[in-house]
């Protein structure tokens, strides 16, 4: 386990079996997402309360899900990659960020296209929502920072300092918000969702388990052209253009670019 | 020097930063300026009435210390880095996170302090209580240190970048907020009545969690922007 581990932080290993991972994950999320969006929307019986809308909880709560998982992962590989100094942990942080931020985002929307007719209002300064928002601005500090450092190991190694920072301070300001939250109103709107049916669960499990599926096939390809990037100088990377270059020789003529 | 004890040398750096920064007043006088400002704009944005006044109070002096602790949080590294005495500050046998623990003191000396003699009058400006008032007082006096330990952190991230000062509020600003809740929190339950220890329990929680952790935080952070 631990031999392969660490096979798995040299980059060139990691090239090889991301490429054959690739296509099993991707069509298993695939096929899960399809199943389970046909469950979800098909299958499971309206809310008695909610009606039709709270289908979007399919979408909504993966991703919630997702997105402060992704930020666990993200902090997690940059303290590897800053520890043992593992170069495709590097990659995994920062190819993670965007994801991870996007979910984020994905989380905001669906929430507030859900309550618009639930609570009628886009937004409510509730203790999650907030919260949500709050990780959001986590996500987006961490990519500007290592946007914004040209050399790419000196950006991982200050962003994971952040990430670490971050992830230290996540679960203060979660119940922080949430406190501050019941200071001032009542909590007079909870996602009182106890009581789940088992038509209703099953597709909302099997969702999770696709998004996460699906956020390790888009982390592989990212990492991908991370790794990429990075190892541009080392010998297998230049191997692999060169023979890129002979495939594409016959079809470019001419107006190739540089 | 080289047997010094570190409270030795704390108190070298310490003093050698209030030194320059007292050389330069015009740079500590900014932040404060700034700070009564923002403050005065609130009256004039949201009108005149006490009622309003007093609610926002609370909120607007408290964002109005975060706004101006970030703006002179660069000074705390930038003009070392640029002059390359903070290179020799790496360079020293002396553990970074003591001499980052000075310079933070300093900084706070600098900025942080005169906000807390400042406060009260504009809480007067804002018809604040007299009982809040001195729980403004203390819950600044607790809280500022945290926004010098945390920012020193950021600006130890941003130093060696050209644009840092945005990027900077981007980082250091969201690791703010529970500083921002308990801060604020504590006025608003002590201008209604209420009781106001348990948010500056958790306040001096924060100060102790960041006091022990940012140095060495920001310590990694400084050895990796300058190299």
């Amino acid at each position: 386990m631990w031999l392969w581990f660490h096979k798995l932080g040299s980059p060139k290993y990691f090239w090889t079996i991301s490429a054959r991972l690739i296509p099993w994950i991707g069509g298993l999320s695939a096929v899960l997402i399809a199943v389970s969006l046909y469950l979800g929307l098909f299958v499971a019986p309206p809310d008695y309360q909610q009606g039709e809308s709270y289908r979007i909880m399919f979408i909504h709560v993966p991703s919630a899900w997702n997105s402060m998982f992704i930020y666990v992962v993200m902090a997690v590989s940059a303290a590897i990659g800053l520890i043992w100094k593992m170069k495709v942990a590097d990659s995994v942080a920062s190819a993670s960020a965007v994801i991870g931020a996007s979910f984020t985002f994905l989380t905001l929307v669906t929430g507030s296209l859900w309550g618009k007719p639930m609570w009628g209002t886009w937004w409510v300064w509730d203790a999650r929502l907030t919260s949500e928002l709050i990780l959001l601005f986590l996500y987006l500090g961490f990519i500007a920072l290592q946007a914004s450092i040209e050399d790419r190991q000196k950006a991982s190694r200050a962003s994971a300092v952040l990430a670490i920072v971050g992830v230290i301070n996540v679960p203060i300001i979660y119940y922080s918000v949430i406190w501050w939250n019941t200071l001032h109103q009542p909590p007079s709107l909870t996602t009182g969702a106890s009581m789940i049916d088992k038509s209703m669960l099953l597709p909302l499990l099997l969702m999770a388990v696709a998004f996460k599926l699906f956020y390790l096939t888009v982390l592989l390809i990212r990492t991908r052209c991370e790794v990429l990037e990075r190892e541009r100088n080392s010998s297998w990377v230049q191997e692999l253009a060169r023979a890129a270059e002979q495939n594409l020789a016959p079809t470019l003529t001419g107006s190739r670019a540089e | 020097m080289s047997d010094a004890g570190l409270p030795k040398v704390f108190l070298v750096i310490l003093k050698r930063d209030l030194t320059l920064a007292l050389r330069r007043r015009a740079q500590i006088m900014n932040p404060l300026i700034f700070f009564v400002i923002v403050i005065t704009l609130f009256p004039l944005g949201v009108g005149p009435e006490p009622n309003i006044l007093q609610t926002l109070a609370p909120g607007v002096i408290w964002v109005a210390a975060l706004l101006a602790a970030m703006l002179s949080l660069e000074s705390i590294f930038h003009s070392d880095f640029e002059d390359g005495t903070l290179e020799q500050l790496l360079m020293t046998q002396h553990p970074l996170s003591v001499t980052i623990l000075a310079k933070v003191t300093a900084h706070w000396l600098l900025a942080g302090l005169p906000l807390l003699i400042l406060a009260p009058l504009l809480a007067v400006l804002l018809h604040l209580p007299g009982d809040a008032i001195q729980v403004l007082v203390i819950t600044l006096a607790l809280g500022t240190p945290i926004l010098s330990l945390i920012g020193a952190i950021g600006v130890a991230l941003t130093v060696g970048l050209r644009r840092g000062g945005v990027l900077l509020s981007l980082l250091v600003l969201p690791l703010y907020i529970p500083v921002l809740i308990f801060g604020a929190g504590a006025i608003d339950s002590a201008s209604g009545g209420l009781p106001v220890s348990a948010h500056l329990s958790i306040l001096g929680a924060l100060l102790a969690l960041s006091l022990s952790l940012s140095p060495l935080a920001a310590a990694a952070a400084l050895r990796i922007s300058v190299e």
